[in-house]
């Protein structure tokens, strides 16, 4: 782990995580630092446990964490609701982004917009809109979109598109992109990408949560991490990546079994 | 899945009680004096005594329907209610000569803002009259009668004798025998031949006594080729003790005529309301009921129309909503008299925590008819896994040249959608609001403006206080 203490106001620290879901321990002693600026991809095998960790940093209610702290910006963030976390600037694109029936995308995002605004200030709807149509032309997303509910009756591909204009919206300060890549053809890929790439900057720090390094060929990272029975156990550069791409996953699983595992 | 159910209902709005001043009091529990008492301080004609009296006794004799309704109906103590309370009997047509603090209720309500926005009349009525009553000078110039059900039968008893108790008989359930006996405010409207009246007409009933019982009468006659729309709107404060709220709502639309009736509902939760509406639709005419239920103990309320005449038409449009301790047991009857009628019911009704809703539906298509439609949709929506919903629907079509269509769901607020709306921002409540506006939606969206935006406003409250 490279020294939180002295970046600690200003990153996403994780520090010896352990969480479990109905009594299961998946998240292990996990330590990671996600930085402003940087894009830190977490690769894994199945079952690893790196969609309960974005779960966990959301603060989903099935999700127990029974040790370790993670500080956003230097402020607990487990000691915060769900929502009290988004609103400080925590984001999570879902690997399955739920279906809102009867809820206009347009008025699904006016009103996450609304709640990050001060008490008693409105929405101004004509710049909102203004944003909005920005965002969807970034996305390639159709006019008619804003109508229709929040991700029913939505292609794969259409969902994830979803999820990275409600990013590019709530302008968070650290993003958790889960499976982002996955059930997506090659075309709406690099549209995802693309839209990701734009968002990219120095006050933007982004979890990459991904199985296939094909993701990494279009959101290149600054820091890979590989993620084994709910801890990291190899962190490098982009050539990790490409390590696992070539090797899989077993080299890793069979070095990190060999290490006794911590209880 | 949320789990906390306890409901700390936002009833800001109607929750305010002023003292209680009656120079009228029938007193406590329901004899022949009570008629009399009522008949007597309302100056009424003899054939309305003997109408009462009739009634009272069609009441006693029937027993509470819990064979087949809630038993939470033998909750209510006739004998500890007070039937008739009120300051005087007739309305005045100036807020300014309201009481004070009368006038002070229906301001806090908004009712006299509403009536300058977009209203073509109001009637507002405080426990057994109407305190205020006018319309707009336009609309009167047109024929058109709009004054409470008293005024109505002693003015115009021509109109109204030749219409009153036809529609919904004395007989009908106990609940319409007692309202018969002791009936008192509502509304009485006359829309002449081809008069379309452009904005709605409103009534606003208001209880401020406790341990009471409001008992108004409605009558509306819509002549051939005319329209009309009416919405009332309903609020108490809340007390410990039962309130009852039993209304009898009689429609008629001629040939050709539209009748729009938009109820919201948001009672107290010890009110018991206990209402029966009917309207008879002849050839081409139209009736609309479009029925909120927020608020109650019990609502046990089913708007029926008597499709009586060649392609006329009826619609009920419903939303109900149970939170911790109400039942909202509500829906709607058809009843198909003549060849090619349509009828059209969509009912939607949300669960919260111990909520329980009902929908009951009746459609009716003899053997005899010809080319008759029916569509009849009921959603149901649970917010927690205790929460409750029964559909009965009973639909009887004979004969072969008729279509009908039934279509029934049943959905949950997941904990997944609300922690997904969470992440994006949105409190639990706000999610939980959003969530359900949304199932309601589409059905909303048929209401009149000014509504959809008192509901929405509801909703929100209702649900931001359902996870407290």
């Amino acid at each position: 782990m490279r020294g939180p203490k002295f970046q600690i106001m200003n990153s996403l620290v994780i520090n010896d995580l352990r969480a479990t879901v109905a009594g299961n321990e998946i998240i292990r002693g996990l330590s990671l630092e996600i930085e402003p600026g940087k894009v830190h991809a977490v690769m894994g095998p199945n079952g690893s446990g790196k969609s309960t960790l974005a779960k966990v940093l959301g603060g989903h209610p099935d999700y127990e964490v029974t040790s370790g702290e993670v500080l956003m910006d230097g402020e607990d963030l487990l000691a915060l609701e769900p929502d009290e976390r988004a609103r400080k600037g925590l984001f999570i694109a879902f690997q399955y982004p739920m279906e809102i029936p009867g809820v206009s995308n347009a008025n699904f995002l006016r009103s996450a917009v609304q709640a990050r605004l001060p008490e008693g200030e409105t929405l101004d709807a004509t710049d909102y809109y203004a944003r909005l149509y920005e965002k969807m032309d970034l996305l390639d997303i159709d006019r008619k979109f804003t109508a229709r509910s929040v991700n029913e009756g939505f292609s794969g591909g259409e969902k994830k598109r979803n999820e990275i204009l409600q990013m590019a919206m709530l302008e968070p300060r650290y993003a958790i992109l889960d499976e982002t890549d996955s059930g997506l053809d090659i075309d709406a890929l690099k549209i995802v990408a693309h839209g990701v790439n734009t968002l990219r900057g120095p006050g933007l720090g982004v979890m990459l949560i991904t199985h296939y390094q094909r993701l990494l060929n279009y959101i290149v990272p600054d820091v890979v991490h590989v993620m084994v029975h709910g801890r990291i156990v190899r962190t490098g550069g982009r050539e990790l990546a490409l390590d696992l791409e070539e090797k899989g996953y077993e080299w890793i699983i069979k070095d990190e079994l060999e290490e006794p595992v911590a209880v | 899945m949320p789990t906390d159910t306890s409901i700390d209902i936002d009833r800001d709005v109607g929750d305010f009680v002023y003292p209680e001043s009656h120079e009228f009091d029938a007193g406590y529990g329901l004899t022949r004096d009570t008629i009399n008492y009522i008949a007597d301080v309302k100056d009424e004609p003899e054939w309305i005594r003997d109408f009462r009296l009739k009634a009272l006794d069609t009441f006693l004799s029937r027993p509470l329907p819990t064979h087949w309704a809630s038993r939470d109906l033998e909750a209510i103590h006739f004998d500890k209610i007070r039937y008739y309370l009120a300051n005087g009997q007739r309305p005045t047509r100036s807020w300014d000569e309201v009481p004070e603090d009368v006038k002070r209720t229906f301001e806090r309500l908004g009712i006299p803002e509403q009536e300058r926005k977009f209203l073509a009349g109001v009637e507002a009525q405080f426990d057994s009259e109407a305190v205020y009553s006018n319309i707009k000078k336009a609309v009167g110039e047109q024929g058109v009668i709009f004054i409470g059900s008293t005024e109505g039968l002693k003015q115009h008893p021509e109109i109204f004798r030749k219409w009153f108790g036809k529609v919904i008989p004395t007989g009908d359930n106990k609940f319409s025998a007692l309202n018969s006996a002791v009936f008192s405010g509502g509304s009485f409207i006359y829309v002449p031949p081809g008069v379309k009246v452009k904005h709605p007409l409103q009534a606003y009933f208001r209880i401020n006594a406790e341990n009471f019982g409001q008992f108004e009468r409605t009558l509306i006659i819509a002549d051939e080729g005319s329209e009309v729309m009416y919405m009332e709107g309903c609020t108490a404060p809340k007390f410990e003790t039962a309130t009852l709220h039993s209304a009898v709502v009689e429609l008629v639309a001629l040939k050709g005529a539209k009748i729009q009736y938009v109820t919201v509902q948001n009672w107290s939760a010890n009110v018991f309301n206990l209402v029966t509406k009917r309207a008879i639709a002849h050839e081409e005419a139209e009736v609309k009921w479009i029925d909120c239920n927020i608020g109650s103990r019990l609502t046990m309320k089913y708007p029926g129309v008597v499709l009586k005449g060649r392609k006329a038409r009826g619609e009920v449009l419903s939303i109900a909503l149970a939170s911790n301790g109400q039942h909202q047991d509500t829906g709607a009857k058809m009843i198909h008299a003549a060849d090619e009628t349509t009828s059209n019911i969509v009912s939607k009704s949300i669960s919260v925590g111990t909520g329980r809703a009902t929908y009951r539906g009746l459609v009716h298509v003899p053997r005899h008819l010809k080319h008759c439609k029916n569509n009849t949709e009921c959603d149901a929506l649970l917010i927690n896994a205790h929460s409750r919903t029964d559909t009965y629907p009973a639909i009887t079509v004979r004969g072969t040249g008729n279509a009908v269509q039934h279509e029934a769901s049943v959905s949950q607020v997941s904990a997944e959608q609300i922690f997904y709306m969470q992440q994006r921002g949105l409190t639990q409540g706000q999610a939980m609001s959003l969530s359900v506006n949304g199932f309601v939606n589409d059905l909303v969206r048929q209401f009149p403006m000014e509504y959809s935006v008192e509901l929405k406003r509801l909703i929100d409250l209702e649900m931001e206080g359902s996870v407290g």
